[in-house]
């Protein structure tokens, strides 16, 4: 499996460190536990088809990165820096 | 006061030359990591050429040859090797002495980029990985900074903890190389 970087370009996926679902980009404001925090941390969806995830590159510009990817071919449709995808949402 | 012996990263392991490749040590002045402060990455660009005649290099880049060069090392950050930086740079930008942190190596000669695939999954082909470019990955299980420099040379940096190790698995890469050709 290969991942284009935005900064680095075409590597290998020793290179990268997987971390979960896109999810994670979006924290609950909230400091104490509510419905929103059990999502955030416990409820995934496990699609057989596209699904956005982040992963770390690590071994290469140590960017976080927005992966967008089919489960179901393993093709690599879209990768963005986590940061301006977060940006992004404002 | 105890007058302690300065020894460079590879002082007791390099050179090192196997048929037509050679390994050295690289021992620059200085290692400096620059991190423009957000949104500064310009004006600390323009302040570096204004001190010290280079520019940052983008993503995968290096600018600058000689005495004094600058090599990117990462998301939003470039190491100048070289020369101390002018402290004129300190508003745009943090600035880290890593002049002891860093084993630095070039490597040399017609077969280095055979040497090197056996141990970094980048491509170096000269079509795709020119002189000038440069690329953070791996070395072994090392984390590298690896640029071409010349058509057959390369430089390698790696933690300097890790120097005996990089030499030790260059020097195996080598051999190994020169052995193939010597089958053929």
């Amino acid at each position: 499996m290969r991942i284009k970087c935005p900064l680095c370009g075409d590597r290998d996926s020793r290179e990268y460190t997987y971390m979960g679902h896109e999810t994670y980009l979006d924290r609950p404001g909230d400091e104490g536990w509510s419905a929103d925090w059990d999502d955030y941390l416990h409820l995934r969806d496990n699609p057989a088809g596209v699904t956005r995830d982040l992963w770390y590159h690590g071994a290469g510009c140590t960017s976080w990165l927005l992966v967008e990817r089919d489960t179901v071919t393993h093709d690599i449709l879209r990768v963005e820096l986590a940061r301006d995808a977060k940006r992004g949402r404002g | 006061m105890v007058d302690l012996i300065a020894k460079t990263p590879c002082a007791d392991l390099l050179p090192i030359k196997v048929e037509a490749v050679t390994l050295s040590e690289v021992t620059p002045e200085a290692i400096t990591s620059i991190m423009p402060y957000e949104g500064k990455w310009e004006v600390a660009s323009e302040a570096l050429k204004s001190a010290h005649g280079i520019t940052l290099p983008g993503p995968g880049r290096s600018t600058g040859k000689g005495d004094i060069r600058a090599i990117w090392t990462g998301a939003g950050q470039a190491m100048v090797l070289g020369a101390r930086l002018d402290a004129g740079l300190a508003p745009h930008a943090a600035l880290s002495d890593q002049s002891d942190a860093w084993a630095l190596m070039r490597l040399e000669g017609a077969g280095g980029e055979d040497v090197l695939a056996r141990l970094t999954p980048i491509d170096l082909n000269p079509g795709v990985f020119k002189r000038g470019h440069v690329a953070r990955s791996l070395l072994g299980h090392m984390n590298a900074v690896i640029a071409r420099v010349g058509a057959e040379a390369f430089e390698i940096m790696v933690f300097r903890s890790m120097a005996g190790t990089a030499v030790h698995e260059l020097e195996e890469a080598m051999k190994s190389v020169a052995a193939r050709a010597a089958l053929r």
